[in-house]
């Protein structure tokens, strides 16, 4: 029996195990990219936040994502 | 800490050194696992004989052996993580305990459903509550207690101590899993690949095993890398380093 894609009679079992490692780790990989990208934006939100309460009078700027 | 820790690995208990020292080894992790990966992946699918007893259903090993390692080899990891957290109370050190779990998590979880997958047509049966099937189970929900426990708490460092000393408590699960195929009579097969000894494998076999085996571990460098990034710039969002991080001029804020 030489190696192919159908995998013998187990096609279904092998690539369900290759799918479901890829699919997991994929989303492991993404998921701390955005949440630091997240947590970038809004500390900055808050640091902008903050610059206008120490200056008052100046017109807020970035507060949409509050 | 003893005297005999290089300054370097003091250096890198510092969160900007270990954030910037993350950034620039973080790509190339990854980058070499993922080759790593698909080299070990074709040897095993396609390289590698059948089994002259499980045709081709065992090439399931390529994926569930090292995933099942990685469950505990993550799990040591984040063990000595949180002992240095929990006795030099080392800040680096909580994070990289805290964002261990998740990938240990996730690798227990491929290795319990690429179990399954192996089981149901091997041994006819998706599950079984055998020794070694339910203390991986029970690794599983260990490492969901430990990220639940982190989040309860409303201050970020009292959450990772106290999940800390979680992990140190479930770390007797690990020798349990490791060794629950001798210990009991199990359904699921005895080690094959063996430290002392030789391994009870072909050598075809053997190498994509072994290559998948490096590829997971960088693979967890990469993932725990960028996590402890993402969470440094939340926990660390007033400091200096931070702002200068943004482009903002650097002074801490009160």
């Amino acid at each position: 029996m030489s190696p192919s894609l159908s995998m013998g009679a187990y096609g279904f079992y092998v690539w369900s195990a290759v799918a479901v490692f890829f699919i997991v780790l994929l989303i492991d990989t993404l998921a701390p990219l955005a949440r630091r990208r997240r947590n970038l934006r809004a500390l900055r939100a808050r640091i902008a936040r903050q610059e206008n309460r120490r200056r008052p009078g100046t017109p807020p700027q970035n507060e949409s994502d509050a | 800490m003893a005297n005999w820790v290089p300054l370097w690995l003091h250096r890198l208990g510092s969160p900007p050194v270990f954030y910037r020292f993350a950034g620039a080894v973080q790509p190339w992790a990854l980058g070499l696992a993922l080759a790593l990966g698909m080299v070990a992946l074709y040897g095993g699918l396609f390289v590698a004989p059948a089994d002259y007893q499980q045709g081709d259903a065992y090439r399931i090993i390529f994926i569930h052996v090292p995933s099942a390692w990685m469950s505990l080899f993550v799990y040591a990891a984040m063990s000595v993580a949180a002992f240095m957290a929990l006795v030099w109370r080392i800040k680096i050190a909580e994070v990289v305990a805290m964002e261990s779990a998740p990938i240990g998590a996730a690798f227990t979880f491929i290795t319990l459903v690429t179990g399954s997958l192996w089981g149901k047509p091997m041994w006819g049966t998706w599950w079984t509550w055998d020794a070694r099937l339910t203390s991986e189970l029970v690794l599983l929900f260990i490492y969901l207690g430990v990220i639940g426990l982190h989040h309860s708490f409303e201050d970020r460092r009292q959450g990772a101590r106290a999940a800390s000393f979680l992990v140190l408590v479930g770390a007797v699960n690990v020798p349990i899993v490791h060794f629950s195929v001798n210990w009991w009579n199990t359904l699921h097969q005895g080690s094959t690949v063996r430290l002392l000894g030789p391994s009870h494998i072909e050598a075809s076999m053997l190498w994509p095993l072994l290559t998948m085996m490096a590829a997971t571990k960088l693979y967890y460098i990469a993932s725990l890398f960028a996590r402890v990034r993402a969470e440094l710039v939340a926990a660390e969002g007033g400091k200096a380093w931070v702002r200068e991080l943004l482009g903002l001029p650097g002074r801490g804020t009160p």
